[in-house]
Protein backbone atom coordinates (compact mmCIF):
# COMPACT_ATOMS: atom_id res chain seq x y z
CA UNK A 1 0.00 0.00 0.00
CA UNK A 2 2.13 3.10 -1.26
CA UNK A 3 0.20 6.43 -1.22
CA UNK A 4 1.75 9.57 -2.89
CA UNK A 5 0.38 13.12 -2.35
CA UNK A 6 0.36 16.45 -0.59
CA UNK A 7 1.03 16.84 3.01
CA UNK A 8 -1.51 18.45 4.52
CA UNK A 9 -0.70 19.92 8.16
CA UNK A 10 -3.14 20.51 10.82
CA UNK A 11 -2.71 21.06 14.83
CA UNK A 12 -2.80 19.02 17.87
CA UNK A 13 -6.46 18.29 19.69
CA UNK A 14 -8.35 18.26 16.11
CA UNK A 15 -11.42 17.13 17.36
CA UNK A 16 -14.54 15.36 15.25
CA UNK A 17 -16.88 18.57 15.65
CA UNK A 18 -13.50 19.92 13.59
CA UNK A 19 -13.46 17.19 10.97
CA UNK A 20 -17.02 17.05 10.76
CA UNK A 21 -19.58 19.57 12.62
CA UNK A 22 -22.43 18.09 13.50
CA UNK A 23 -24.69 19.91 11.02
CA UNK A 24 -23.41 17.51 8.79
CA UNK A 25 -24.37 14.72 10.10
CA UNK A 26 -27.80 13.85 8.11
CA UNK A 27 -26.64 11.72 5.78
CA UNK A 28 -23.99 8.97 6.00
CA UNK A 29 -22.77 8.96 2.50
CA UNK A 30 -18.83 9.36 2.35
CA UNK A 31 -19.00 11.82 -0.46
CA UNK A 32 -21.57 14.31 1.10
CA UNK A 33 -19.96 13.90 4.40
CA UNK A 34 -16.51 14.22 2.36
CA UNK A 35 -17.63 17.39 0.71
CA UNK A 36 -17.38 19.46 4.40
CA UNK A 37 -14.83 17.49 5.70
CA UNK A 38 -12.89 19.63 7.84
CA UNK A 39 -15.45 22.59 7.59
CA UNK A 40 -15.35 23.06 11.30
CA UNK A 41 -11.92 24.10 11.22
CA UNK A 42 -11.99 26.27 8.28
CA UNK A 43 -14.27 27.03 5.83
CA UNK A 44 -13.91 25.89 2.57
CA UNK A 45 -10.74 23.63 3.56
CA UNK A 46 -11.70 20.86 1.56
CA UNK A 47 -10.61 23.07 -1.56
CA UNK A 48 -7.13 22.71 -1.45
CA UNK A 49 -7.12 18.50 -1.45
CA UNK A 50 -6.89 16.31 -4.37
CA UNK A 51 -7.54 12.62 -4.31
CA UNK A 52 -4.71 10.63 -2.55
CA UNK A 53 -3.42 13.49 -0.58
CA UNK A 54 -2.00 13.19 3.49
CA UNK A 55 -3.56 14.77 6.48
CA UNK A 56 -0.25 15.54 8.96
CA UNK A 57 -1.25 15.90 12.71
CA UNK A 58 -0.15 17.30 15.56
CA UNK A 59 -1.58 15.03 19.12
CA UNK A 60 -4.84 13.92 19.80
CA UNK A 61 -6.36 13.97 16.08
CA UNK A 62 -9.59 13.06 16.00
CA UNK A 63 -10.58 13.88 19.58
CA UNK A 64 -14.26 14.23 20.65
CA UNK A 65 -17.66 12.24 19.97
CA UNK A 66 -17.60 8.46 19.22
CA UNK A 67 -19.01 9.47 15.81
CA UNK A 68 -17.87 6.95 12.96
CA UNK A 69 -19.14 9.93 10.41
CA UNK A 70 -14.94 11.41 11.12
CA UNK A 71 -13.16 8.64 9.69
CA UNK A 72 -16.16 8.28 6.52
CA UNK A 73 -15.53 12.61 5.85
CA UNK A 74 -11.71 11.98 5.52
CA UNK A 75 -12.23 9.26 3.41
CA UNK A 76 -15.03 10.55 1.48
CA UNK A 77 -12.83 13.66 1.05
CA UNK A 78 -10.20 11.59 -0.97
CA UNK A 79 -7.60 11.54 2.12
CA UNK A 80 -7.10 7.62 2.55
CA UNK A 81 -4.26 8.41 5.56
CA UNK A 82 -3.55 10.02 7.96
CA UNK A 83 -0.30 10.48 10.03
CA UNK A 84 0.20 12.29 13.52
CA UNK A 85 1.92 12.45 16.33
CA UNK A 86 -1.10 10.74 18.18
CA UNK A 87 -4.69 9.79 17.95
CA UNK A 88 -7.79 9.92 20.25
CA UNK A 89 -8.66 6.17 20.85
CA UNK A 90 -11.63 5.96 19.87
CA UNK A 91 -10.96 7.97 16.46
CA UNK A 92 -8.43 5.39 16.02
CA UNK A 93 -10.62 1.86 16.24
CA UNK A 94 -12.79 3.85 14.48
CA UNK A 95 -10.54 4.90 11.32
CA UNK A 96 -9.29 1.07 10.99
CA UNK A 97 -13.12 0.00 11.22
CA UNK A 98 -13.77 2.53 8.27
CA UNK A 99 -10.69 1.56 5.99
CA UNK A 100 -8.94 5.01 7.07
CA UNK A 101 -5.37 4.51 7.31
CA UNK A 102 -3.60 5.94 10.21
CA UNK A 103 0.00 6.17 11.03
CA UNK A 104 1.46 7.16 14.88
CA UNK A 105 4.78 8.60 14.24
CA UNK A 106 5.35 10.68 17.60
CA UNK A 107 7.51 13.94 17.11
CA UNK A 108 8.73 12.91 13.85
CA UNK A 109 5.05 15.02 12.13
CA UNK A 110 7.69 17.95 12.92
CA UNK A 111 9.74 16.70 9.49
CA UNK A 112 6.39 16.96 7.25
CA UNK A 113 5.37 20.19 6.44
CA UNK A 114 2.35 21.75 4.60
CA UNK A 115 2.25 21.46 1.12
CA UNK A 116 5.14 18.52 0.79
CA UNK A 117 5.17 16.31 -0.85
CA UNK A 118 5.25 12.67 0.55
CA UNK A 119 5.27 8.84 -0.16
CA UNK A 120 3.64 6.84 3.03
CA UNK A 121 4.61 2.97 2.53
CA UNK A 122 2.04 1.78 4.70
CA UNK A 123 3.09 -2.06 4.38
CA UNK A 124 6.71 -1.04 5.67
CA UNK A 125 6.14 1.58 8.17
CA UNK A 126 7.77 4.23 6.45
CA UNK A 127 6.97 7.75 4.86
CA UNK A 128 9.45 9.42 2.41
CA UNK A 129 9.18 13.26 2.75
CA UNK A 130 9.97 13.94 -1.10
CA UNK A 131 10.00 17.54 -0.83
CA UNK A 132 12.91 17.52 1.93
CA UNK A 133 14.45 13.87 1.08
CA UNK A 134 13.74 13.12 4.77
CA UNK A 135 12.48 9.37 5.41
CA UNK A 136 10.37 8.60 8.62
CA UNK A 137 10.04 4.94 10.28
CA UNK A 138 6.82 4.19 12.00
CA UNK A 139 5.10 1.12 12.77
CA UNK A 140 3.84 -0.88 10.22
CA UNK A 141 0.00 -1.37 9.60
CA UNK A 142 -0.09 -5.00 10.95
CA UNK A 143 -0.71 -7.84 8.88
CA UNK A 144 -4.66 -8.25 10.58
CA UNK A 145 -5.57 -4.35 9.99
CA UNK A 146 -4.55 -4.50 6.31
CA UNK A 147 -7.09 -7.60 5.93
CA UNK A 148 -9.60 -4.87 7.19
CA UNK A 149 -8.42 -1.89 5.52
CA UNK A 150 -8.38 -4.48 2.20
CA UNK A 151 -11.92 -5.26 2.87
CA UNK A 152 -12.78 -1.77 2.81
CA UNK A 153 -13.22 -1.81 6.45
CA UNK A 154 -14.62 -3.69 9.17
CA UNK A 155 -18.44 -3.95 8.04
CA UNK A 156 -16.95 -5.58 4.87
CA UNK A 157 -14.50 -7.61 6.89
CA UNK A 158 -16.63 -9.28 8.49
CA UNK A 159 -18.73 -9.93 5.61
CA UNK A 160 -16.27 -11.36 3.61
CA UNK A 161 -14.79 -13.64 6.67
CA UNK A 162 -18.85 -15.06 6.82
CA UNK A 163 -18.90 -15.83 3.56
CA UNK A 164 -16.11 -17.58 3.67
CA UNK B 1 9.42 -11.21 28.85
CA UNK B 2 7.63 -9.75 32.06
CA UNK B 3 4.38 -8.53 31.31
CA UNK B 4 1.92 -6.37 33.00
CA UNK B 5 -1.86 -7.42 33.66
CA UNK B 6 -3.14 -5.89 30.69
CA UNK B 7 -0.58 -7.78 28.65
CA UNK B 8 -0.92 -10.82 30.01
CA UNK B 9 -4.54 -11.08 29.78
CA UNK B 10 -4.07 -10.12 26.35
CA UNK B 11 -1.94 -12.52 25.36
CA UNK B 12 -4.09 -15.25 26.70
CA UNK B 13 -6.05 -14.77 23.93
CA UNK B 14 -3.96 -14.17 21.52
CA UNK B 15 -1.53 -16.49 19.02
CA UNK B 16 0.81 -13.70 18.36
CA UNK B 17 3.35 -12.55 20.73
CA UNK B 18 2.51 -9.71 22.58
CA UNK B 19 5.77 -7.74 22.56
CA UNK B 20 5.49 -4.18 23.57
CA UNK B 21 2.91 -0.79 23.84
CA UNK B 22 1.72 -0.25 20.69
CA UNK B 23 1.53 -3.43 19.05
CA UNK B 24 -1.89 -4.38 17.88
CA UNK B 25 -3.24 -7.69 18.67
CA UNK B 26 -6.42 -9.52 17.73
CA UNK B 27 -7.93 -11.49 20.63
CA UNK B 28 -10.64 -13.92 21.26
CA UNK B 29 -13.12 -11.97 23.31
CA UNK B 30 -15.01 -13.80 26.43
CA UNK B 31 -17.97 -11.82 26.77
CA UNK B 32 -19.43 -9.24 24.40
CA UNK B 33 -22.14 -6.99 26.01
CA UNK B 34 -24.56 -4.12 24.78
CA UNK B 35 -27.65 -2.43 26.55
CA UNK B 36 -30.56 -0.79 25.28
CA UNK B 37 -29.25 2.31 24.07
CA UNK B 38 -26.46 0.90 22.40
CA UNK B 39 -27.96 -2.57 21.14
CA UNK B 40 -30.10 -1.38 18.26
CA UNK B 41 -27.33 0.16 16.55
CA UNK B 42 -25.01 -2.88 17.02
CA UNK B 43 -27.68 -4.72 15.77
CA UNK B 44 -28.13 -2.79 12.58
CA UNK B 45 -24.27 -2.95 12.29
CA UNK B 46 -24.38 -6.98 12.92
CA UNK B 47 -27.30 -7.00 10.17
CA UNK B 48 -25.32 -4.68 7.71
CA UNK B 49 -22.42 -7.62 8.32
CA UNK B 50 -24.50 -9.96 6.69
CA UNK B 51 -24.42 -11.66 9.93
CA UNK B 52 -27.31 -14.94 10.79
CA UNK B 53 -25.62 -16.00 14.01
CA UNK B 54 -23.98 -14.83 17.19
CA UNK B 55 -20.44 -16.03 17.64
CA UNK B 56 -22.36 -17.69 20.25
CA UNK B 57 -25.08 -17.30 22.06
CA UNK B 58 -23.76 -18.03 25.37
CA UNK B 59 -21.53 -15.14 25.36
CA UNK B 60 -23.41 -12.09 24.34
CA UNK B 61 -25.55 -9.93 26.73
CA UNK B 62 -27.97 -7.86 26.46
CA UNK B 63 -29.14 -5.65 29.67
CA UNK B 64 -31.84 -3.45 29.21
CA UNK B 65 -30.83 -1.42 31.95
CA UNK B 66 -30.87 2.36 30.78
CA UNK B 67 -34.28 3.29 30.76
CA UNK B 68 -36.32 0.20 32.65
CA UNK B 69 -38.90 0.00 32.75
CA UNK B 70 -39.68 1.75 29.79
CA UNK B 71 -40.26 5.43 30.34
CA UNK B 72 -41.84 6.17 26.96
CA UNK B 73 -42.32 5.05 23.97
CA UNK B 74 -38.64 5.27 22.06
CA UNK B 75 -37.47 3.48 24.83
CA UNK B 76 -40.02 0.80 24.45
CA UNK B 77 -39.79 0.39 21.00
CA UNK B 78 -35.59 0.39 21.47
CA UNK B 79 -36.07 -2.61 23.80
CA UNK B 80 -38.90 -4.40 21.67
CA UNK B 81 -35.99 -4.16 19.06
CA UNK B 82 -33.39 -6.16 21.75
CA UNK B 83 -35.68 -8.28 23.03
CA UNK B 84 -36.74 -9.32 19.44
CA UNK B 85 -33.30 -10.10 18.28
CA UNK B 86 -32.51 -11.27 21.57
CA UNK B 87 -35.46 -14.24 20.86
CA UNK B 88 -34.74 -14.37 17.19
CA UNK B 89 -30.52 -15.61 17.88
CA UNK B 90 -31.33 -18.02 21.20
CA UNK B 91 -29.42 -15.09 23.62
CA UNK B 92 -29.20 -16.89 26.76
CA UNK B 93 -27.83 -13.66 28.59
CA UNK B 94 -31.06 -11.34 28.12
CA UNK B 95 -32.36 -8.97 30.44
CA UNK B 96 -35.27 -6.47 31.07
CA UNK B 97 -37.57 -7.20 34.05
CA UNK B 98 -37.37 -8.20 36.85
CA UNK B 99 -33.97 -9.97 36.19
CA UNK B 100 -32.62 -7.01 35.13
CA UNK B 101 -30.15 -5.01 36.80
CA UNK B 102 -27.59 -2.25 36.06
CA UNK B 103 -25.20 -4.30 33.47
CA UNK B 104 -22.02 -3.59 35.19
CA UNK B 105 -23.03 -4.67 38.96
CA UNK B 106 -25.50 -7.55 37.52
CA UNK B 107 -22.92 -9.19 34.99
CA UNK B 108 -20.51 -9.94 37.79
CA UNK B 109 -22.96 -10.91 40.04
CA UNK B 110 -24.42 -13.84 37.65
CA UNK B 111 -20.29 -14.38 37.55
CA UNK B 112 -20.61 -13.80 33.40
CA UNK B 113 -17.53 -11.90 33.90
CA UNK B 114 -13.55 -12.59 36.06
CA UNK B 115 -10.46 -13.11 35.95
CA UNK B 116 -8.69 -12.96 32.97
CA UNK B 117 -11.59 -12.72 30.81
CA UNK B 118 -11.93 -9.91 27.76
CA UNK B 119 -14.82 -8.00 27.74
CA UNK B 120 -15.90 -5.36 25.63
CA UNK B 121 -19.43 -3.51 25.48
CA UNK B 122 -20.87 -0.94 23.92
CA UNK B 123 -20.98 1.10 26.74
CA UNK B 124 -18.21 3.39 28.32
CA UNK B 125 -18.30 1.83 32.02
CA UNK B 126 -17.38 -1.94 30.55
CA UNK B 127 -13.60 -1.50 32.42
CA UNK B 128 -15.46 -2.14 36.21
CA UNK B 129 -14.96 -5.63 35.41
CA UNK B 130 -11.09 -4.93 36.08
CA UNK B 131 -12.05 -5.15 39.66
CA UNK B 132 -12.22 -9.06 39.14
CA UNK B 133 -9.48 -8.65 37.02
CA UNK B 134 -10.77 -9.06 33.59
CA UNK B 135 -9.59 -6.58 30.29
CA UNK B 136 -12.70 -5.12 30.05
CA UNK B 137 -13.05 -1.83 28.09
CA UNK B 138 -15.89 -0.10 25.96
CA UNK B 139 -16.09 0.40 21.83
CA UNK B 140 -18.49 1.45 19.30
CA UNK B 141 -21.35 -0.04 17.98
CA UNK B 142 -19.59 -1.68 14.92
CA UNK B 143 -16.58 -3.02 16.72
CA UNK B 144 -19.43 -4.63 19.03
CA UNK B 145 -21.61 -6.24 15.98
CA UNK B 146 -18.31 -7.25 14.49
CA UNK B 147 -17.15 -9.00 17.85
CA UNK B 148 -20.81 -10.59 18.02
CA UNK B 149 -20.20 -12.03 14.90
CA UNK B 150 -16.60 -13.15 14.85
CA UNK B 151 -16.17 -13.68 18.49
CA UNK B 152 -12.60 -11.34 18.60
CA UNK B 153 -11.74 -7.47 18.17
CA UNK B 154 -8.17 -6.43 17.77
CA UNK B 155 -6.64 -4.15 20.20
CA UNK B 156 -3.87 -1.70 20.55
CA UNK B 157 -1.63 -3.15 23.67
CA UNK B 158 -1.93 -0.23 26.04
CA UNK B 159 1.22 0.88 28.11
CA UNK B 160 0.76 0.85 31.52
CA UNK B 161 0.43 3.39 34.71
CA UNK B 162 0.91 1.91 38.04
CA UNK B 163 -0.91 3.18 40.91
CA UNK B 164 0.02 2.46 44.63
CA UNK B 165 -2.06 3.32 47.41
CA UNK B 166 -0.81 3.38 50.45
CA UNK B 167 -1.66 4.53 53.95
CA UNK B 168 -4.45 4.60 56.34
CA UNK B 169 -7.26 7.42 55.48
CA UNK B 170 -9.62 9.28 57.61
CA UNK B 171 -13.09 8.32 59.08
CA UNK B 172 -15.81 7.87 56.37
CA UNK B 173 -13.50 7.08 53.19
CA UNK B 174 -13.37 4.60 50.58
CA UNK B 175 -12.70 2.95 47.12
CA UNK B 176 -14.57 6.25 45.95
CA UNK B 177 -12.70 8.68 47.33
CA UNK B 178 -9.57 6.83 46.06
CA UNK B 179 -10.29 7.02 42.67
CA UNK B 180 -11.69 10.64 43.01
CA UNK B 181 -8.82 11.74 44.41
CA UNK B 182 -6.72 9.78 41.28
CA UNK B 183 -9.12 11.73 38.44
CA UNK B 184 -8.36 14.80 40.24
CA UNK B 185 -4.48 14.27 39.86
CA UNK B 186 -4.44 12.64 36.58
CA UNK B 187 -7.01 14.92 34.88
CA UNK B 188 -9.45 13.30 32.64
CA UNK B 189 -7.38 12.57 29.55
CA UNK B 190 -4.57 11.43 32.19
CA UNK B 191 -4.66 8.09 31.40
CA UNK B 192 -5.94 8.24 27.86
CA UNK B 193 -5.55 5.20 25.67
CA UNK B 194 -3.78 3.31 28.65
CA UNK B 195 -4.07 0.84 31.12
CA UNK B 196 -4.61 1.67 35.06
CA UNK B 197 -3.52 -1.08 37.24
CA UNK B 198 -4.02 -0.79 40.95
CA UNK B 199 -1.74 -1.92 43.70
CA UNK B 200 -0.85 -1.21 46.91
CA UNK B 201 -1.74 -2.29 50.80
CA UNK B 202 -4.93 -0.36 50.68
CA UNK B 203 -6.17 -2.41 47.55
CA UNK B 204 -4.88 -5.65 49.19
CA UNK B 205 -7.66 -4.60 51.63
CA UNK B 206 -10.02 -3.42 49.89
CA UNK B 207 -13.27 -5.42 48.75
CA UNK B 208 -14.33 -6.38 45.38
CA UNK B 209 -17.01 -4.45 45.33
CA UNK B 210 -14.55 -1.71 46.27
CA UNK B 211 -12.17 -2.79 43.68
CA UNK B 212 -14.92 -2.81 41.33
CA UNK B 213 -16.23 0.94 42.58
CA UNK B 214 -12.57 1.82 41.34
CA UNK B 215 -12.30 0.23 37.61
CA UNK B 216 -15.71 1.93 37.27
CA UNK B 217 -14.31 5.33 36.75
CA UNK B 218 -10.94 4.13 34.86
CA UNK B 219 -12.58 5.91 31.95
CA UNK B 220 -13.04 9.07 34.03
CA UNK B 221 -9.06 9.50 33.64
CA UNK B 222 -9.58 7.99 30.15
CA UNK B 223 -8.02 4.88 30.89
CA UNK B 224 -8.63 2.13 28.94
CA UNK B 225 -8.87 -0.50 31.44
CA UNK B 226 -8.78 -0.36 35.21
CA UNK B 227 -6.73 -3.67 36.14
CA UNK B 228 -6.93 -5.29 39.50
CA UNK B 229 -4.65 -8.60 40.50
CA UNK B 230 -6.73 -11.64 41.34
CA UNK B 231 -6.17 -12.71 45.09
CA UNK B 232 -7.88 -15.24 47.06
CA UNK B 233 -10.61 -12.40 47.66
CA UNK B 234 -11.46 -12.46 43.86
CA UNK B 235 -11.76 -15.95 43.20
CA UNK B 236 -13.84 -16.53 46.40
CA UNK B 237 -16.41 -13.77 44.40
CA UNK B 238 -16.23 -15.43 42.42
CA UNK B 239 -16.76 -19.25 43.01
CA UNK B 240 -19.94 -17.29 45.37
CA UNK B 241 -21.06 -16.04 41.64
CA UNK B 242 -20.89 -19.99 40.60
CA UNK B 243 -17.87 -19.30 38.32
CA UNK B 244 -15.67 -22.40 38.47
CA UNK B 245 -11.85 -22.41 37.45
CA UNK B 246 -10.48 -19.02 37.89
CA UNK B 247 -6.62 -18.86 39.08
CA UNK B 248 -4.99 -16.22 40.59
CA UNK B 249 -3.16 -13.64 38.28
CA UNK B 250 -0.68 -10.84 39.37
CA UNK B 251 1.87 -8.82 36.71
CA UNK B 252 5.20 -9.98 36.14
CA UNK B 253 7.86 -8.67 38.37
CA UNK B 254 9.98 -6.30 36.22
CA UNK B 255 6.95 -5.65 33.83
CA UNK B 256 7.42 -2.32 32.30
CA UNK B 257 5.02 0.39 33.44
CA UNK B 258 4.95 3.83 31.79
CA UNK B 259 5.33 5.55 35.00
CA UNK B 260 4.23 5.18 38.90
CA UNK B 261 1.69 6.97 40.45
CA UNK B 262 2.12 7.10 44.10
CA UNK B 263 -0.88 7.94 46.30
CA UNK B 264 -0.56 8.34 50.13
CA UNK B 265 -4.40 8.56 51.65
CA UNK B 266 -3.19 8.71 55.29
CA UNK B 267 -5.51 11.11 56.86
CA UNK B 268 -7.73 11.86 53.69
CA UNK B 269 -11.27 13.30 53.74
CA UNK B 270 -14.23 12.13 51.58
CA UNK B 271 -13.73 13.80 48.57
CA UNK B 272 -16.16 15.24 45.81
CA UNK B 273 -15.98 16.17 42.12
CA UNK B 274 -17.46 19.61 41.95
CA UNK B 275 -19.27 20.59 38.54
CA UNK B 276 -19.01 20.01 35.57
CA UNK B 277 -16.11 17.48 34.94
CA UNK B 278 -15.19 14.20 37.41
CA UNK B 279 -11.42 15.31 37.77
CA UNK B 280 -12.82 19.01 39.32
CA UNK B 281 -11.98 17.59 43.18
CA UNK B 282 -11.79 18.65 46.85
CA UNK B 283 -11.76 16.97 49.86
CA UNK B 284 -15.67 17.69 51.02
CA UNK B 285 -14.15 20.23 53.77
CA UNK B 286 -13.42 22.67 50.89
CA UNK B 287 -17.18 22.46 49.64
CA UNK B 288 -19.07 24.93 51.56
CA UNK B 289 -22.57 26.04 51.75
CA UNK B 290 -23.69 24.24 48.88
CA UNK B 291 -27.47 23.60 49.48
CA UNK B 292 -28.37 20.41 47.40
CA UNK B 293 -32.17 19.65 45.97
CA UNK B 294 -31.32 15.69 45.60
CA UNK B 295 -29.50 13.02 46.54
CA UNK B 296 -29.03 10.14 44.67
CA UNK B 297 -27.85 6.91 45.59
CA UNK B 298 -27.33 4.27 43.38
CA UNK B 299 -25.60 3.57 39.75
CA UNK B 300 -22.93 1.23 38.56
CA UNK B 301 -20.58 3.04 40.69
CA UNK B 302 -22.12 3.01 43.96
CA UNK B 303 -24.96 0.65 43.52
CA UNK B 304 -23.80 -2.48 45.75
CA UNK B 305 -24.99 -3.74 48.97
CA UNK B 306 -21.95 -2.48 50.59
CA UNK B 307 -23.05 0.65 49.36
CA UNK B 308 -26.45 0.53 50.69
CA UNK B 309 -25.18 -0.33 54.03
CA UNK B 310 -22.93 2.47 54.07
CA UNK B 311 -25.65 4.62 53.09
CA UNK B 312 -27.89 2.80 56.29
CA UNK B 313 -25.14 3.72 59.02
CA UNK B 314 -25.60 7.06 58.04
CA UNK B 315 -29.40 7.34 57.28
CA UNK B 316 -30.29 5.05 60.59
CA UNK B 317 -32.59 6.79 63.06
CA UNK B 318 -32.40 10.34 61.09
CA UNK B 319 -34.63 11.94 58.35
CA UNK B 320 -33.75 13.58 55.19
CA UNK B 321 -34.11 17.33 55.00
CA UNK B 322 -37.43 18.42 53.94
CA UNK B 323 -35.86 20.02 50.63
CA UNK B 324 -34.00 17.17 49.38
CA UNK B 325 -35.26 14.51 47.15
CA UNK B 326 -33.49 11.49 48.46
CA UNK B 327 -33.42 8.31 45.81
CA UNK B 328 -32.17 5.45 46.81
CA UNK B 329 -31.43 2.54 43.54
CA UNK B 330 -30.34 -0.50 44.62
CA UNK B 331 -28.35 -2.16 41.24
CA UNK B 332 -29.84 -5.11 40.86
CA UNK B 333 -32.76 -7.03 42.07
CA UNK B 334 -30.37 -9.51 44.44
CA UNK B 335 -28.76 -6.30 46.17
CA UNK B 336 -32.36 -5.24 46.13
CA UNK B 337 -33.84 -8.18 47.78
CA UNK B 338 -30.45 -8.59 49.93
CA UNK B 339 -30.99 -4.55 51.42
CA UNK B 340 -35.08 -5.69 52.29
CA UNK B 341 -33.61 -8.89 54.11
CA UNK B 342 -31.35 -6.86 55.90
CA UNK B 343 -33.98 -4.28 56.42
CA UNK B 344 -32.03 -1.59 54.98
CA UNK B 345 -34.88 -0.10 52.96
CA UNK B 346 -36.70 0.64 55.98
CA UNK B 347 -34.33 2.51 57.41
CA UNK B 348 -34.09 4.54 54.30
CA UNK B 349 -38.05 4.83 53.77
CA UNK B 350 -38.10 5.81 57.58
CA UNK B 351 -35.47 8.91 56.39
CA UNK B 352 -37.75 9.83 53.82
CA UNK B 353 -35.85 8.13 50.94
CA UNK B 354 -37.84 7.13 47.39
CA UNK B 355 -36.38 3.55 47.14
CA UNK B 356 -36.59 2.75 43.17
CA UNK B 357 -36.05 -0.60 41.11
CA UNK B 358 -32.37 -1.43 39.75
CA UNK B 359 -32.38 1.04 36.70
CA UNK B 360 -29.49 3.29 35.88
CA UNK B 361 -32.49 6.49 36.10
CA UNK B 362 -31.76 9.59 37.36
CA UNK B 363 -27.52 8.65 36.59
CA UNK B 364 -27.72 9.74 32.82
CA UNK B 365 -30.55 11.76 33.07
CA UNK B 366 -32.94 9.24 31.65
CA UNK B 367 -35.82 9.38 34.49
CA UNK B 368 -36.73 9.02 37.85
CA UNK B 369 -34.86 11.98 39.31
CA UNK B 370 -33.90 14.57 37.21
CA UNK B 371 -33.04 18.07 37.98
CA UNK B 372 -34.78 21.17 37.20
CA UNK B 373 -32.71 24.57 36.39
CA UNK B 374 -30.52 25.70 39.13
CA UNK B 375 -31.60 22.19 40.57
CA UNK B 376 -28.07 20.77 42.70
CA UNK B 377 -27.56 17.20 43.07
CA UNK B 378 -25.32 14.66 44.68
CA UNK B 379 -24.86 11.42 43.81
CA UNK B 380 -22.84 8.13 44.01
CA UNK B 381 -22.55 8.09 40.32
CA UNK B 382 -19.47 8.52 37.92
CA UNK B 383 -20.77 11.48 35.89
CA UNK B 384 -21.17 14.76 36.65
CA UNK B 385 -21.02 16.39 32.87
CA UNK B 386 -23.06 19.50 32.21
CA UNK B 387 -27.00 18.73 32.07
CA UNK B 388 -25.92 14.93 32.83
CA UNK B 389 -29.33 14.90 35.70
CA UNK B 390 -31.43 16.61 33.90
CA UNK B 391 -31.31 20.48 33.18
CA UNK B 392 -28.07 22.34 31.49
CA UNK B 393 -28.61 24.57 34.69
CA UNK B 394 -28.42 21.73 37.25
CA UNK B 395 -25.40 21.00 38.91
CA UNK B 396 -24.21 16.98 40.07
CA UNK B 397 -21.59 16.44 42.11
CA UNK B 398 -19.75 13.26 43.12
CA UNK B 399 -18.98 11.38 46.42
CA UNK B 400 -19.40 8.13 48.11
CA UNK B 401 -22.23 6.69 49.82
CA UNK B 402 -21.82 7.94 53.62
CA UNK B 403 -21.21 11.29 52.43
CA UNK B 404 -24.80 11.50 49.60
CA UNK B 405 -26.34 9.84 53.00
CA UNK B 406 -25.09 12.38 55.31
CA UNK B 407 -25.87 15.36 52.86
CA UNK B 408 -29.30 14.15 52.37
CA UNK B 409 -30.01 14.78 55.86
CA UNK B 410 -28.36 18.20 56.51
CA UNK B 411 -29.96 19.62 53.12
CA UNK B 412 -26.45 20.68 52.20
CA UNK B 413 -23.01 19.09 51.36
CA UNK B 414 -21.66 17.90 54.30
CA UNK B 415 -18.73 15.76 55.93
CA UNK B 416 -20.58 12.73 57.65
CA UNK B 417 -18.07 12.99 60.52
CA UNK B 418 -20.06 16.40 61.13
CA UNK B 419 -23.65 15.36 61.25
S1 LIG C 1 -25.49 3.51 36.06
FE1 LIG C 1 -24.92 5.34 34.91
S2 LIG C 1 -22.79 5.08 34.31
FE2 LIG C 1 -23.57 3.08 34.99
S3 LIG C 1 -24.21 2.05 33.10
FE3 LIG C 1 -25.98 3.12 33.94
S4 LIG C 1 -26.00 5.14 32.94
FE4 LIG C 1 -23.97 4.24 32.64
Amino acid sequence: MTIQGTAHRVGAHIDTDAIIPARFLVTTDSAELGANCMEGLEAGWIKRVKQNDIMVADENFGCGSSREHAPISLLGAGIPVVVAKSFARIFYRNGFNMGLILLEVGDDFEKLGDGDQLEVDADNGTIKNLTTGELITCSAVPPFMKEILNAGGLVDYVKNRLGN
Amino acid sequence: MPKTLAEKILQAHTDEVVKEAGQIVRCKVSLVLANDITAPLAIKSFNAMGADQLFDKDKVALVCDHFTPNKDIDSAEQVKLVREFAHEKNVTHYYEGGDCGVEHALLPELGLVGPSDIVIGADSHTCTYGGLGAFATGMGSTDIAGAMALGETWFKVPSTVKVEIEGTPGQHVGAKDYILRLIGELGVSGALYKALEFSGSVVDDLSIEGRMTIANMAIEAGGKVGLFPVDAKTLEYCVAAGRTGDVPLSADVGAVYERVVKMDVTGMKPQIACPHLPDNVKPVDEVKNMKIHQSVIGSCTNGRISDLREAAAILKGRKANKNVRLIILPATPTIWKQALKEGLLEIFMDAGAIVGPATCGPCLGGHMGILAGGERAIATTNRNFKGRMGSLQSEVFLSNPAVAAASAIAGEIIDPSAL
